[in-house]
């Protein structure tokens, strides 16, 4: 497992809506290497205040040694980063973490909300890169059209033919939430195997979905993390059974078998 | 005249260690974790995560959270405890290079015994820090490192089973340090530690709830280096025992700082999680520091404050 730690160049920054910003990161060995649903630690200046560095999940790797982290503008770490520009550097530290296993049984669903989309782009360009499923199912929510429709678009782009999107304002897609979407267009007689990340309820709903239908299901995680590198056991959350055990999300996932966890 | 490679080398008790740059317990895993970052063999040691007679789950989360300039952690001293630590992580830190030294925690004085029985005759391992900021549970939870006549018995029970030396890691959440560091030099301890963790807590004003599910946990990072090299100081000048100093350091600067306090070596800690490259790059620049102001020896850095 190579990992690594990097002065990443800004090659690009995106605002692709009011608060939702796409990086463009120049760092070669990450993304020679980097698999989706790994993640990277990011430290967008010196100084001690924010001190730690924020995990996010690789969206896109280029071929040319670029990749994209994709973040929503919600705290002192996020503005930060939205204030980069262009030429300027930052830290980075990954590819972390386990990744997605491609190799699911039957029809592939992605099932993605909000920032949780960021991963499934990439996994979905691999699935289509390998020609790995039959069919491959896209399903995207987020609150309004705003936050949706530029990474909505790059999925259609990608050649992701079988996309349904949902919007909790219906100013695009399905008025509702993408468990609807799934309860529509998911027979359940058909063997799937799911692929979701998102808001923690989303993905306890779709998880419960699965296990009803007895489909595989991939869920990856995000928690209060401050090392990424398994030395903190910051990242802890509850394994599933009664033994009280703690399974982590940077060395243990952060994708997990949906059955693994318990759903609180 | 010009130093091109001044000495940096260090002793704690027969110990003697290549530089004072050792890494701080529970942050730093078990060494194997930092190799893609890290040339492990140019520390001074690697004290590895605080480890128990049985293996502890930790607490439930959330466990940590960011504070100005700091964090807060309540792991709940999760381990693999001891046997699994000698059968699974040992034969990696022996072949590093560098001074190993084992952290231990237990409920009671006849764990400390067992552990430092257990942990003493084992190949690689240097030497024996002691956590005793732990709860006495026989004596009603309260912290070992919190009362000088039960630190000082805890260093008795560890010192009496150890044949290798005994550093034992002082609470900064007590009155007086000096008294605690007093009673654990004449119990026999051949250094000092400190600080641990300073006790604090954070809370969610739109939930009303405890940021930690602990409810408290232990701030540490650069929020808390003065208070450190304070209590540094102080100890340095009470007890003849060399003094390890830890508390926010994340600079070869800060490091420089301690040991001009009186601290013959230093442990970095949660600059570990901001800057996993943080130890390397601290003894390149205290090398460099020594270097720039013509020193041969690190001893003469050592306890340099001028007042």
């Amino acid at each position: 497992m190579t990992q690594y730690q990097t002065l990443a160049e800004v090659v690009k920054k995106e605002q692709i809506a009011a608060d939702i910003f796409r990086l463009t990161l120049r760092a070669p060995e990450i993304a020679g290497c980097a698999r989706p649903g790994q993640f990277v630690m990011v430290r967008a200046m010196a100084g001690i205040d924010p001190l730690l560095r924020r995990p996010f999940s690789i969206h896109q790797v280029s071929s040319e040694g670029n990749i994209q982290i994709l973040f929503k503008r919600l705290g002192k770490g996020t503005t930060l980063l939205a204030r980069l520009e262009a030429g300027e550097q930052l830290d980075l530290v990954g590819p972390l973490g386990n990744g997605f296993d491609l190799n699911g049984p039957g029809k592939v669903c992605l099932v993605g909300g909000g920032m949780g989309i960021a991963p499934l782009y990439f996994l979905a360009r691999e699935f289509l890169r390998q020609s790995i499923p039959p069919r491959l199912t896209v399903m995207l929510g987020a609150r309004t059209r705003e936050e949706l429709v530029t990474v909505a678009n790059d999925f259609k782009d990608l050649g992701v033919n079988d996309l349904s999107l949902a919007t909790d304002d219906g100013t695009l897609g399905h008025h509702g939430l993408v468990l609807d979407l799934m309860g529509r267009q998911m027979a359940r007689e058909d063997q799937w195997s799911v692929y979701t990340c998102g808001p923690h309820p989303m993905m306890k709903a779709v998880a419960e979905m699965a296990r009803q239908n007895e489909w595989l299901c991939s869920v990856s995680l995000e928690t209060m993390m401050a090392c990424g590198i398994s030395a903190c056991l910051g990242c802890a959350i509850p394994r599933a059974g009664l033994n009280g055990n703690y399974l982590h999300v940077c060395k243990d996932g952060p994708v997990f078998d949906a059955g693994e966890v318990a759903w609180l | 005249m010009a130093v091109d490679k001044p000495g940096l080398s260090v002793k704690i008790g027969d110990i003697s260690f290549k530089n004072p740059v050792l890494t701080a317990s529970g942050t730093f895993g078990y060494g194997r974790e930092f190799e893609p970052f890290v040339n492990l063999h140019r520390l001074g040691g690697i004290v590895v995560k605080g480890i128990s007679l049985e293996p502890r789950r930790g607490n439930p989360p959330p466990r940590i959270v960011e504070t100005a300039g700091g964090m807060l952690n309540a792991i709940g001293l999760e381990n693999v405890g001891v046997q699994r630590f000698i059968d699974e992580k040992m034969d990696y830190l022996r072949g590093i290079g560098t001074r190993v030294i084992v952290n231990i925690l237990g409920d009671s004085l006849d764990d400390y015994s067992l552990l430092a029985e257990k942990v003493s005759g084992v190949a690689g391992i240097s030497a024996i820090e002691v956590n005793i900021s732990c709860p006495n549970v026989k004596k009603g939870g309260v912290a070992f490192g919190t009362d000088a006549g039960m630190a000082r018995a805890v260093t008795e029970a560890v010192c009496s089973k150890s044949a290798i030396p005994v550093i034992v890691k002082l609470s900064p959440n007590v009155t007086d340090i000096t008294a605690i560091a007093k009673a654990v030099e004449d119990g026999g301890a051949h250094a000092v530690s400190l600080i641990n963790t300073l006790l604090g807590m954070a809370i969610d004003i739109r939930s009303k709830r405890p940021r930690l599910a602990n409810v408290v946990g232990g701030l540490s990072g650069p929020a808390i280096k003065p208070v450190a090299l304070r209590m540094v100081w102080q100890v340095a000048n009470a007890v003849k025992i060399p003094v390890i100093g830890i508390g926010g350091i994340t600079t070869a600067e800060d490091a420089i700082e301690f040991l001009l306090a009186g601290a013959t070596a230093i442990e970095v800690g949660t600059a570990n999680f901001v800057d996993p490259s943080a130890t390397e790059k601290i003894v390149n620049g205290i090398e460099q520091y020594l270097i720039a102001n013509k020193m041969e020896n690190i001893n003469q850095l050592i306890g340099g404050l001028r007042i």
